[in-house]
């Protein structure tokens, strides 16, 4: 089982390439927003980035939350989304602690599903696929530099 | 967000109000500089002066904005306090992907303010809101305002302007985010001139995206290209102050208000430098994996017992060669410093440093005294240079408030027009010859980006004045296609003509895909003649003769050869404009 890791984010320029390409692969849309993974500045640009996206939570409060089933636990951590059984209700957001479920204003949630799309995209190497059993990172950026 | 015409957003400033209206033309301009050239001769008032409420400020983005990698550029168009001609401005920074997702393909902003006002806008949300609390205070502050102001953190772009862009400064630039800029021909003072102090631009719209493989087959070879080729690595790498030591190298940069043009001394501000001493790290435009943006530092001790803060300044080539080389300030913490001053006062940096060191050489020369530059101002002298840049800033006096419509008016009122470096607005960065020095002075933005004349000066031809004009017209047309799209300029090798006819063909756009050559040179048209309309003649654009006593690597400028490229490229850029079709 394998979940994305964000653990170069000093590394992070804000280029946006990781939610463009979630968006773009996962999701089939042209957007920042419908991400599994969002970039924002700390307080403005001078402060540097960090990367909104799910911590692979065991339990996961927002699977807690969810009324009507629709999320439910992960192996390994994070959550699987049924988005058939999704009653739109936002509970799942308001849950999350760290800001991790982005809804859109339809209410439709969107989360990280730990496909690991995003990490090639990165031209500094801050995202890894990381597998839970043996805490190994693959993927990545094999641009020189990078380690 | 995929349509066959443009979605635009026209603001009237005065009730605070917008409406939404549809522009044909998509086929015909593609967005960008092609769309900014049309709304332009549609909305400006030819015969008003720039600083007339009813005139457009415009910013543009195009049909691949957000679609593909560096597609991160938004287009800024305006009747400029410069020359009171049509502009051309071009930033980076979030603009153009906050646009995209604000689901505008350009937005119009007339009138103005009642008070000194902010305009936020999104893809669900108008508003103006008064800011009078604003008005007078530096860039970072009303940066720090508008951010605590405003939501979105990370998906907004914030354009503000400083005490110059109030003061309707020629050289005032709109600050993008920070680090980015509309920098030339006084933007800035448009905002101003419409009490307008910043926008901020909410991108909270989200797209579908065509069905299939082609398109994100097609934007990851392009990715691929841009990060894992050396293709891009001069700009990521040093970035472009590179250029410092090359130039220096072959006598071809300007110095000391071009009283030369190379020196050992330069070796303290050279790309190398920068990047060794003072680079903390690397930033990039929404949408651009590249990271071409450098980030130094300054730390500044305000009080004993160690007391020190610290600031964080972008560099690039052109502000270090303007408020270093030509100021010669050879010190790369010098330099930062300076430009973080210039920075606070909302000034464009390339023209501040060479109106600066006009007035230097001015005031060594007597044909100014210190009655006028309030300060002594003396090449290498960092610290009065920054008490100069709060005084143009802020208009402190006559002189500076002449000097900040640009150093060729107040050569015009105290006499040494020979040696104010102007070709059209200050000058760029390059000293390499004739075709660069004709280049800026009859280019439409009398920027070094016009073409790449410059590079065409280092090919070390023989002088071929035919040649030469080919060269200027077919380049300008390339760029034109570029920045309708818009690209940032760095991408140019990725993207040719057959590679952005795929990119707009896999995203639905095909028609625009099959007729990018004729649109390149509609757009090219479209420009010269918004340009004209307002007044320009090439015929009358004359070059300082600073210029003329310039040595190259090449020896001394040949000046027949420079004078019969002026006539031509004028003769050209007018038998172009009048073109019919």
């Amino acid at each position: 089982m394998k979940i994305l890791t964000a653990p170069r984010m000093e590394r992070c320029i804000g280029c946006h390439s990781c939610s463009l390409a979630c968006a773009r692969l996962v999701h089939k849309n042209l957007s920042w927003d419908t991400a599994g993974i969002r970039i924002s500045s700390s307080g403005g640009l001078s402060t540097g980035f960090e990367a909104r996206t799910r911590l692979a939570c065991l339990p996961a409060p927002c699977v807690e939350a969810c009324p009507t089933g629709a999320y439910s636990q992960r192996k390994g951590g994070g959550v699987v989304v049924k988005k058939s059984l999704c009653i739109r209700c936002g509970e799942c957001a308001k849950a999350c602690p760290v800001d991790a479920v982005f809804l859109d204003e339809t209410r439709e949630p969107f989360v990280c599903i730990h496909c690991g799309r995003c990490v090639s995209f990165c031209p500094h190497d801050c995202l890894e696929l990381m597998d839970v059993e043996t805490g190994r990172a693959e993927g990545g950026n094999a641009r020189e530099g990078a380690s | 967000m995929i349509r066959d015409h443009f979605r635009v957003l026209f603001v009237d400033l005065s009730s605070g109000r917008g409406i939404i209206e549809t522009v044909d033309g998509r086929d015909t301009v593609a967005g960008g500089s092609g769309l900014a050239a049309l709304l332009f001769d549609r909305y400006a008032l030819p015969d008003r002066p720039w600083d007339d409420p009813d005139q457009p400020l415009i910013f543009a983005i195009g049909p691949l904005t957000g679609a593909f990698p560096l597609m991160s550029k938004t287009v800024c168009a305006f009747k400029s306090p410069y020359h009171d001609q049509y502009a051309e401005s071009h930033a980076g920074g979030r603009s153009a992907l906050s646009l995209r997702f604000a689901d505008y393909d350009a937005l119009v902003i007339r009138g103005k303010a009642r008070t000194p006002s902010c305009l936020s806008l999104g893809s669900r949300h108008l508003d103006l809101k008064d800011v009078h609390f604003l008005w007078g205070m530096d860039l970072f502050k009303t940066g720090k305002m508008l951010r605590r102001m405003y939501k979105g953190a990370g998906h907004r772009s914030i354009w503000r302007i400083g005490p110059a862009g109030e003061n309707r400064s020629a050289m005032a630039c709109i600050n993008v985010d920070t680090y980015r800029h509309f920098g030339r021909l006084g933007c800035g003072a448009v905002m101003g001139a419409k009490n307008l102090k910043g926008i901020v631009v909410l991108g909270d719209g989200t797209f579908p995206l065509p069905e299939g493989k082609e398109y994100p087959k097609l934007f990851a070879e392009v990715h691929r290209k841009m990060t894992a080729t050396d293709m891009m690595e001069k700009y990521h790498n040093y970035g472009t102050p590179i250029n410092m030591a090359v130039l220096n190298g072959i006598h071809a940069l300007p110095i000391r208000n071009l009283q030369k043009t190379s020196d050992p001394q330069i070796e303290g501000i050279t790309g190398e430098t920068f990047a060794r001493d003072t680079l903390l790290r690397n930033a990039a435009c929404a949408g651009c994996p590249v990271g071409c943006i450098h980030l130094g530092f300054v730390r500044e001790r305000f009080m004993g017992e160690n007391r020190y803060l610290y600031r964080q300044v972008s560099y690039d080539h052109e502000p270090i060669f303007a408020c270093g080389a030509m100021l010669h300030v050879t010190n790369a913490f010098s330099v930062l410093a300076l430009l973080d001053t210039v920075e606070r006062e909302g000034l464009d940096v390339m023209s501040a440093g060479v109106a600066l060191a006009w007035a230097t050489e001015a005031l060594e020369k007597g044909v100014i005294s210190t009655k006028e530059t309030i300060v002594p101002l003396a090449f290498g002298d960092e610290k009065t240079y920054r008490e100069a840049v709060h005084h143009l800033g802020a208009a402190s006096n006559d002189f500076y408030r002449l000097l900040g419509q640009g150093a060729m008016q107040a050569a015009k009122h105290y006499g040494g027009e020979d040696f104010a470096c102007v070709l059209g607005q200050e000058m760029g960065g390059y000293a390499t010859g004739e075709v660069f020095f004709v280049s800026q002075a009859l280019g439409l933005r009398h920027s070094h980006l016009d073409t790449g004349g410059y590079s065409y000066d280092q090919k070390g031809k023989e002088p071929d004045v035919d040649g030469a004009v080919q060269f200027l017209l077919q380049d300008e047309r390339a760029r034109v296609l570029l920045t309708s799209m818009v690209s940032c300029l760095f991408a140019r090798g990725v993207y040719g003509e057959p590679v952005l006819a795929d990119c707009l063909r896999s995203i639905g756009y095909t028609t625009l895909a099959d007729s990018t050559g004729a649109l390149s040179g509609h757009v090219q048209k479209l420009r010269w003649q918004a340009r004209l309309k307002t007044g320009f003649d090439p015929r009358t654009v004359s070059i300082p003769k600073r210029f003329l006593e310039v040595e190259t690597w090449r020896g001394p400028i040949n000046e027949a050869y420079l004078h019969a490229l002026k006539d031509a490229y004028a003769e050209a850029i007018l038998t172009l404009a009048r073109t019919e079709g």
